[in-house]
């Protein structure tokens, strides 16, 4: 066995105590606080506690990825959102500023010397679709901070291979470094807090477009939306086409309103099918004071979540619920959903009316290549069986992996005490530890969307990454290993961020 | 924002008293009427009290209100133009002598300018500043408790 590998004896006990992995010949560092993950779960969790005045030298960040936002900049991109587009994002949620104050709007309107974002701001959502921050913006800030907060001495490169309680408190986080960086395979973390955000597990495929692709080994014309697939349309620059959509979200919007650009921009003669499994006709919720607005296939909704569950009475009420009761208000307001934006709604109507664009519903039971090459889906819908011819599929309903695809996950449930919400994701407190791993007097916590389905929903977009780290940060606090951020150190601190100076 | 009762109670109370309370200090002197100063002081502060003890009402109002949109927000626009409505009903109660304390009402044009300014101020303060000292308070409804 190589040097410093993970022995069965390590690998079969729930706990470890120093002396085994020092018998394993794995190094062990020493750090109090570390954070598995890298992407921006962990960057805004890192930038509380630094603003609370926590060392760099008390803080390590296991990540395979070199900058925070690397993973959503990758995501945001071939899901049609360059740079210059504007995200599906509050004004005041910012993963640089703790504060939310001043809001994007407010930067970009200080830097143009304009009004308008303000003005916009301010006729939102009831005279203006909401106004929502450029992506490239928002990795300019992150990029900023992350300077200020000095993340990157934090930064630790490698792949996190699992994480186990440790006999005398705390845990151990094992590390696997780049291939030759140092003289044992496996490096060991030795922390009191272990603070996951590792992200979505993976994408998964609808059935019958898993089913074809591994049938005809065809991964050209069949493609997730979250997957590079720039070919698609680069095709249909060449010869008119026809494209099923699939999916009734955010990601089928900016796949709609890409074709579409690319129809008016370049004079093209690419024909739209659209399919929803949930067909919206119109307002729908259970009661006058849960609607949600939809038509035309769509539930609209300006953010993916409700507005109030960032802070207001969603908050609060989701708090306060457990098991079934939990599972059935996050099915009150679940459901795939998209803003109601102006300029993708005259698009769509334009499409309409010239025959180009049409949408139904149904569930897809089998897709073949005719003769011609035709891609054909077989759909059961309300109104009866149809074939529906394309030449490309783009796969929008971003069906996510179970939180067990996750290597270091698995073992948590298996090995750590960690168990399921009623959503079947990792079960999390109130302050955001992972229920059931505690280990003396250290704690493992996890933020992101791991954690949907928990006592606070949003946990998956900026903002809730944010409550998650304002609760950690304050629970640290509690358990005396850092300040709680009150409104003197508040204030100062924002006045330090505001003048770029160093936390 | 996305507030909750308490915290709409919370909110209004607190920034009527700091920031209110602060405009109105700079203001009244510059307020057309006459009298003495002390006794304008009097008048704009027991207004600015009014404001704050007929906002718990309002403010059940808007909470009722706030029932009938799916995402349980309040739009930036609505906390602003709801001064309206508020200082109408205001300049009605001042106006039939209906506020205790303030036996004549003052002049239309001060209690204009005057609730203006203060409204102004709290909404901005609301809508960003208030974020800076306390940290918890966008997510926690508005409550500062």
């Amino acid at each position: 066995m190589q040097a410093g590998e993970l022995t069965p004896a390590l690998l079969g006990a729930a706990t470890w105590s120093d002396a085994m992995v020092e018998a394993a010949g794995i190094p062990v560092v020493d750090v109090p606080f570390v954070s598995v993950g890298g992407g921006i779960g962990s960057f805004v969790t890192v930038d509380y506690l630094r603003i609370a005045g926590v060392p760099v030298s008390d803080i390590r960040v296991l990540s395979n990825i070199d900058h925070p936002w690397q993973t959503y900049q990758y995501l945001t991109r071939v899901s049609q959102i360059p740079e210059r587009e504007r995200i599906r994002s509050d004004s005041s949620s910012r993963p640089d500023n703790i504060w939310g104050f001043p809001s994007y709007a407010l930067s970009e309107a200080w830097r143009d010397r304009t009004l308008r974002p303000l003005v916009h701001v301010l006729g939102e959502p009831l005279f203006a679709d909401y106004w929502t921050p450029r992506a490239g913006d928002v990795f300019a800030g992150m990029r900023r901070e992350s300077a200020r907060i000095g993340y990157e001495q934090m930064r630790v490169t490698g792949v996190v291979r699992l994480v186990r309680r440790r006999e005398q408190g705390g845990y151990f986080t094992i590390l696997t470094p780049p291939a030759g960086s140092g003289p044992t395979k496996r490096v060991a973390y030795r922390s009191r807090f272990v603070h996951l955000a590792v992200g979505y597990p993976g994408l998964r495929f609808l059935p019958d477009l898993q089913a074809y692709r591994e049938q005809h080994s065809d991964f050209q014309r069949v493609v997730n939306a979250y997957e590079p697939h720039e070919h698609v349309y680069e095709f249909l620059k060449t010869r008119p086409g026809t494209v099923l959509v699939r999916g009734g979200g955010i990601v089928a919007s900016r796949v709609l309103q890409r074709l579409m650009d690319d129809r008016e921009r370049h004079g093209l003669q690419t024909t739209v099918v659209h399919l929803f499994r949930t067909f919206v006709t119109g307002a729908h919720g259970p009661h006058l004071w849960a609607r949600r607005k939809g038509g035309d296939g769509f539930a609209y909704q300006g953010f993916n979540y409700p507005k109030s569950v960032w802070g207001g009475q969603l908050k609060a009420r989701m708090r306060r619920l457990d098991g079934e009761e939990r599972a059935a208000l996050y099915r009150e307001m679940g459901g795939t959903n998209t803003p109601k934006r102006r300029r993708w709604q005259q698009q769509m109507r334009k499409g309409r009316v010239e025959g180009w664009y049409r949408a139904s519903q149904g569930t897809v039971q089998k897709v073949w290549p005719d003769t011609d090459g035709t891609l054909v889906s077989l759909v059961d819908g309300d109104a009866g069986s149809q074939e529906i011819r394309a030449d490309y599929i783009i796969d929008c309903t971003g069906l996510e992996a179970d939180i067990a695809e996750h290597r270091v996950l698995a073992d948590l449930l298996e090995h750590g005490g960690a168990g399921r919400n009623p959503l079947g994701r990792l079960e999390v407190e109130r302050h955001f530890e992972v229920k059931g791993t505690a280990s003396g007097d250290g704690a493992l916590y996890a933020s992101g969307a791991t954690t949907l389905g928990g006592y606070f929903p949003g946990v998956d977009t900026f903002l809730g990454l944010q409550v998650a780290a304002q609760e950690i940060a304050d629970d640290l606090a509690r358990r005396g290993w850092c300040r709680r951020i009150g409104p003197v150190r508040s204030t100062a601190q924002w006045v330090r961020w505001v003048l770029g100076r160093p936390v | 924002m996305v507030p909750i009762l308490l915290g709409r109670i919370q909110t209004r109370i607190f920034l009527l008293a700091i920031v209110g309370s602060a405009v109105t200090a700079l203001l009244t002197p510059v307020l057309p009427g006459d009298g003495a100063l002390a006794d304008r002081y009097r008048t704009t502060f027991i207004v600015l009290a009014a404001v704050a003890v007929l906002g718990i009402g309002w403010e059940l109002l808007y909470h009722l209100l706030m029932q009938f949109r799916w995402e349980k927000d309040w739009p930036s626009l609505f906390g602003l133009l709801s001064g309206v409505p508020e200082a109408i009903v205001l300049w009605l109660l001042l106006d039939a002598e209906l506020v205790p304390g303030i036996a004549a009402a003052p002049p239309l044009a001060a209690f204009v300018v005057h609730f203006a300014v203060v409204w102004v101020a709290v909404w901005l303060a609301a809508n960003g500043p208030m974020r800076v000292p306390f940290l918890r308070w966008r997510f926690r409804g508005g409550r500062l408790t």
